[in-house]
């Protein structure tokens, strides 16, 4: 009895998160560099399963799951070098400063909440960043602070806290080098690192 | 505690240094030069003749290049080399008014101690002369002798002799002038001191990384910058190197596994420490007074929190409980106290707290305030990072009159001061001049001088 009420709602997992996948295919503004140009099929995983297939689906449809988890997705099959050269993953940005996270930042942190759904073994660490205005030591701690927040968060949506690992590298490493607003806003993110898949 | 076997870098660091000099005072047999009376008790009762300036001015020394004892061209290049390091190391600490070296031409160069023309340089002006002999004894070995004269008696008030390796002519010239220092002015000199400071000159890159990627590698230096050299090959960010009070340990913060851990790095045996075990993320360690203990950032507990433990990772003791960051700890010079930074406020500013965390006190209320660095005794000042303006600058906040100094102005950005061991220099880093640079000022402001040039060098560290 148990044991069908876990299949049952992991099944439920997999397709929200199959529908959740076609809703976001539907929205420009999701980042998708992960798809390079010479992957033949744009179409994946999402879209052999058509959205209407709610609940009474699940009992009756176990080979549903599988097919989307392994064949040719392209993510899947790629080494971790490559996927953290292009992740999926979305940087998330902090305002000066500061480690709460914006709307903006949640909005990105679930759409890698559900990634990290999907891909149930990949391992990831959470690298805090700052921008080059505060002083190195302080930068240290912020950047901590704020790779934390953004786990605190992923935490709260399900993923399981020993997936997810941090680290701050304070101002040491900035995503733009130049000295200038732009940069600082890009610099002041929480970056993504996939370390096991 | 985890070991590691040396690397062969390492090791060939510890010969290297391994090279350092027999000194002994020198007295020779022609009585009037000697220093001391025979027989006398140390310290105390000796007499120590000090040279004076005209009217209270500072004396004025001048040091020529070393005589040449034997004809071969290392000992002439090392009897240059030491002259002009010596009159650098006096210079530095600006007890004295140092005659410039290239007016010294009118005067004709001594064969021997016992030829020096002493009234062409009373012409120059000098009060005090101090000449020094350099004689190839061994294939690898030098004997050197400095002797300071007065130039009006033209009797020698100072004469020490060294042998020592070939390997290092500066430390020579170092010796000698931490030696006047202390005899002529009670001043305990910095010229043997180093430096110890994270460079990414290498321009090696961390491999299989996202975004370009810089390694910083530790680095030590002689405190003129002179030695430069190498401590870590890890190929990874590390940062915050401190000198144990003893001087052979440098503790460090390395992400090479991938997060923050305190490494021990045993300089002249090649070995290295973990005292904290690699579980948790820690960083930024400082040195009890004593050496026995570090106090260092951790968020084992959820957050950023000072700790202390002895330096073999036993006794561990939390020191702060606050859900804000506190972090980048300095101990006071009788180990009783600790000055750190804390967001507690709203912005960083610098707290003290007593070793047992009680006595919590806020020393600043500026707009951002970072890297509190307590000075050696007989000062009793913390040195830290403000911001004015774009960038930082370096101020000194008197604990006893609750002055605040400023040291720099604007040029460039300018951080994490460190204190040389006498208390009369702090070593900072900035970027006035493009990349950062390490670079030494006196504790008036006066003084600067550049340490480093190639890459960008920070968070230095002044041993002790």
């Amino acid at each position: 009895m148990t044991s069908r009420l876990i299949r049952c709602s992991v099944l439920m997992v997999a397709v929200s998160v199959l529908a959740s996948g076609a809703c976001a295919k539907k929205k420009p503004p999701v980042a998708r560099p992960m798809a390079p140009a010479a992957v033949p099929a744009p179409a994946v995983d999402v879209v052999p399963m058509p959205p209407p297939a709610p609940a009474p689906l699940t009992v009756t449809e176990p080979p549903v799951a599988p097919p989307p988890r392994v064949i040719d997705d392209p993510l899947a099959s790629r080494n971790i070098d490559d996927l953290n050269k292009e992740t999926p993953l979305q940087p998330v940005f902090y305002d000066y400063d500061r480690a709460e996270l914006t709307q903006a930042a949640r909005t990105a942190l679930d759409t890698n909440a559900g990634i990290l759904r999907k891909y149930p073994t990949w391992v990831i660490t959470v690298e805090g960043h700052c921008d080059e205005r505060g002083t190195a030591e302080y930068n240290s701690a912020l950047g901590e602070r704020r790779a934390a927040a953004a786990r605190a968060y992923l935490v709260s949506l399900g993923i399981a806290a020993d997936r997810l690992h941090i680290v701050s590298y304070g101002k040491e490493f900035p995503f733009d080098p130049a000295h200038n607003e732009a940069a600082w806003a890009r610099n002041r993110r929480a970056h993504f690192v996939i370390t096991a898949k | 505690m985890m070991r590691y076997r040396p690397t062969p870098l390492l090791l060939t660091l510890a010969l290297v240094a391994a090279a350092t000099i027999a000194a002994r005072a020198w007295r020779p047999e022609t009585g009037p030069l000697s220093v001391a009376p025979q027989g006398a008790p140390p310290q105390q009762s000796e007499i120590v003749l000090s040279l004076n300036g005209e009217r209270g001015a500072k004396p004025r020394y001048a040091v020529p290049d070393f005589i040449v004892l034997t004809p071969d061209a290392e000992t002439a290049e090392a009897a240059h080399l030491m002259g002009a390091v010596l009159w650098d190391d006096l210079a530095f600490e600006r007890e004295f008014y140092m005659v410039p070296r290239d007016t010294y031409r009118s005067v004709p160069a001594a064969a021997s101690m016992q030829s020096i023309p002493f009234s062409r340089w009373r012409e120059l002006g000098a009060d005090g002369l101090v000449m020094g002999s350099v004689q190839k004894t061994g294939p690898q070995s030098f004997r050197v002798e400095v002797r300071l004269f007065d130039i009006r008696s033209g009797r020698s008030v100072m004469a020490k002799q060294y042998d020592g390796s070939t390997a290092n002519p500066r430390l020579y010239a170092h010796t000698a002038a931490d030696e006047i220092h202390q005899q002529q002015r009670a001043l305990r000199g910095a010229a043997r001191t180093k430096l110890t400071f994270s460079s990414d000159r290498d321009g090696d890159r961390i491999s299989g990384a996202v975004v370009e990627r810089a390694v910083k590698e530790i680095y030590i230096s002689d405190y003129d910058g002179a030695n430069q050299r190498r401590v870590t090959v890890t190929r990874a960010l590390n940062l915050y190197p401190t000198w144990s009070p003893d001087g052979r340990t440098i503790a460090y913060s390395s992400w090479r596994t991938g997060f923050p851990d305190l490494y021990l790095s045993l300089i002249y045996q090649g070995t290295l420490e973990r005292p904290t075990g690699g579980q948790y993320q820690n960083w930024l360690s400082a040195w009890s007074p004593d050496g026995r203990r570090l106090c260092f950032t951790s968020t084992r507990d959820g957050n950023s929190e000072l700790y202390v433990m002895d330096r073999d990772g036993s006794n561990l003791r939390r020191l702060t409980m606050n859900p804000a960051i506190d972090t980048t700890p300095t101990w006071s010079p009788s180990g009783t106290q600790i000055a750190f930074v804390s967001d507690r406020g709203g912005t960083p500013q610098i707290y003290i707290v007593d070793v047992e965390g009680l006595n919590l006190r806020k020393l600043t209320s500026e707009s951002y305030c970072d890297r509190p660095t307590w000075s050696p005794a007989p000062f009793n000042e913390i040195a830290y990072e403000s911001r004015t303006g774009s960038g930082y600058d370096i101020k000194v906040f008197d604990l006893v009159s609750n002055a605040v100094r400023q040291l720099t102005f604007g040029e460039g950005s300018n951080e994490s001061p460190s204190f040389a061991p006498n208390g009369r220099h702090l070593a900072f880093s900035s970027t006035r001049g493009g990349k950062r640079q390490i670079f030494t000022i006196g504790r008036d402001g006066q003084g600067l001088k550049q340490v480093t040039s190639a890459g960008n060098n920070q968070t230095p560290d002044w041993s002790r």
